[in-house]
């Protein structure tokens, strides 16, 4: 019998994703309550404002190396194609949810490759810029202006980020069946065909019933 | 009693409790009148109950090194060769300047643990305090200091534990000199300017007083006799600002970046009002044939090598 549906990430893949989202949320909360007065309530999240200045740095660190994970698994399927070009001139048919003359495209579309890139090079300043504002181990290290430039894009990269995982979540809310791949991996067959057919023909050409399709990357 | 005389509150966007009025006050510091005998650290240390670590010496006269958590005021001593050639010691008393824009309050996240009174004086509240060193970032004169004991911020309070009840601050009320002086800032202002007569018909052509403006003024000042070169004194800044990247850090950007985040949360939400989910139809797909039926197009013949007529 022949299992009719397509596994788009694997067990371990699933587990990195749900740990790095864990992780951002804490990240994310905790930032934002210093990142404006507005938001100051949400340290007592994490135990009022001392803790969230102790634990912030320590959740983010987690997250990069958590988030390595994921790019070490997923950058291939990330690099642009050919068809990107058309789709992402085209982007405003997939937004009106019409496919006509939007080209088919690979195990991402140009959106979540832009999204991936984007939180990689988010991820990167944030630990570097959080590192040099890290009172308690490195800012001794670092002069009064790198400081200075480190706060600024700290907090641009880190808004750059909540923003993208916005539209990073609204999307796979919008776009249905793409939080089950995620949560327990499998796509329907049509789905996969759908909204990522050359990734779909790649998976299907050397369809075997004896194991299950396994592509990495 | 809460206090009713702030004007200025840290990472709060709500006027403070500000009826009460106060005269502004200030500290003037003549550094032509300083003598380096470091009785101001003395009792600074005396009255705020600060005993910092007995450091090493480096071969100057500034004892301790720096500024720090335990020392909220150092004298800073500088060697000055005249074009003249004749040596000027150069001895500025250190410490906050209570901007009347303090960097530190503009920089700070964490609503009251920087405040500033009425009177000018700039306050840390170690109680509100949380410890990430913003104040530091933001300050222009390098003042603020972490505790390595507790991870709190400290620096000099102007004694606003002292001025509340009517005397002058700890380093004023002990300088043998008269060098260091507190009232009201008109008044500072005018003996200020009255030390500037003097020293200049004694030959400082280039004395005045130091309230710089890009901080909106100061409410500790000083004489100098250099007042054209203020760097010569140990670095003081001569024309001290919030630097510009601590303002596009907490000035306009951040207001407009919680509007982004939520405009974009907005427009997810009416997107999917209005165009609504992308939903798969199951049969868009035909059926998978199964492939343990192996179907033979009639019009196609090929060779079996075994010789075996499957169908």
């Amino acid at each position: 019998m022949i299992r009719r549906q397509i596994l788009r990430y694997t067990a371990n893949q699933r587990t990195n994703h749900w740990l790095v989202a864990i992780l951002f949320f804490m990240a994310a909360l905790s930032g934002l309550a210093l990142f404006h007065p507005a938001l100051f309530w949400l340290s007592h999240l994490f135990g009022g404002g001392p803790w969230t200045r102790i634990l912030h740095p320590f959740m983010g660190v987690v997250m990069f190396v958590l988030f390595l994970g994921l790019v070490i698994q997923f950058f291939r399927a990330n690099f642009f194609i050919s068809n990107d070009r058309l789709w992402l001139r085209r982007v405003g048919r997939v937004i009106r949810n019409e496919e006509e003359g939007v080209p088919p495209i690979g195990k991402y579309n140009p959106g979540q490759k832009l999204l991936f890139w984007t939180l990689l090079l988010c991820m990167l300043v944030l630990l570097f810029s959080g590192l040099v504002i890290w009172r308690a181990y490195f800012s001794a290290y670092f002069g009064i202006t790198s400081i200075r430039w480190a706060m600024l894009l700290h907090a641009l990269a880190g808004f750059v980020l909540v923003l993208s995982i916005i539209v990073h979540i609204y999307a796979g809310l919008w776009i249905k069946g793409s939080v089950s791949a995620m949560v327990h991996g499998w796509v329907s067959r049509a789905w996969a065909k759908k909204h990522h057919e050359l990734w779909f023909r790649e998976v299907t050409r050397d369809e075997n019933p004896d194991h299950p399709i396994r592509k990495k990357g | 009693m809460a206090s009713q005389d702030i004007i200025a509150r840290s990472a709060t966007t709500t006027v403070p409790s500000s009826v009460r009025n106060q005269e502004e006050v200030a500290k003037l510091i003549d550094t032509t009148k300083c003598i380096g005998c470091k009785a101001c650290q003395v009792a600074c240390s005396e009255w705020n109950e600060l005993r910092d670590d007995v450091g090493h010496n480096l071969g100057t006269y500034d004892n301790p090194q720096d500024l720090s958590a335990d020392t909220w005021t150092l004298m800073r001593f500088t060697e000055h060769e005249t074009d003249a050639g004749n040596l000027e010691w150069l001895i500025r008393k250190d410490g906050c300047m209570h901007c009347a824009e303090p960097g530190c309050l503009a920089a700070c996240p964490s609503p009251g643990a920087i405040i500033k009174h009425a009177n000018g004086i700039v306050d840390f509240d170690q109680d509100h305090c949380i410890g990430c060193g913003y104040c530091i970032t933001g300050c222009p004169f390098n003042i603020p200091r972490i505790s390595q004991k507790d991870h709190k911020a400290y620096k000099c309070t102007l004694c606003s534990d002292r001025v509340e009840v009517g005397l002058e601050p700890a380093c004023v009320k002990t300088c043998p000199t008269g060098a260091i002086v507190f009232g009201s800032k008109e008044d500072m202002k005018e003996h200020a300017a009255e030390r500037i007569v003097d020293l200049k018909s004694r030959g400082f052509d280039h004395a005045g007083l130091y309230d710089p403006d890009g901080v909106g003024g100061t409410h500790v000042m000083y004489v100098l006799h250099h007042a054209d070169t203020p760097t010569l004194y140990a670095g003081l800044p001569g024309s001290p600002t919030i630097s510009p990247l601590v303002e596009l850090w907490k000035g306009v950007s951040k207001p407009l970046g919680l509007l982004a985040m939520g405009l974009a949360v907005l427009a997810g939400f009416f997107h999917y009002v209005r165009v609504g989910p992308q939903l798969v139809e199951e049969d868009e797909l035909p059926p998978l044939k199964d492939p343990a039926v192996h179907e033979v197009d009639p019009s196609v013949h090929t060779f079996d090598p075994r010789g075996e007529d499957r169908p």
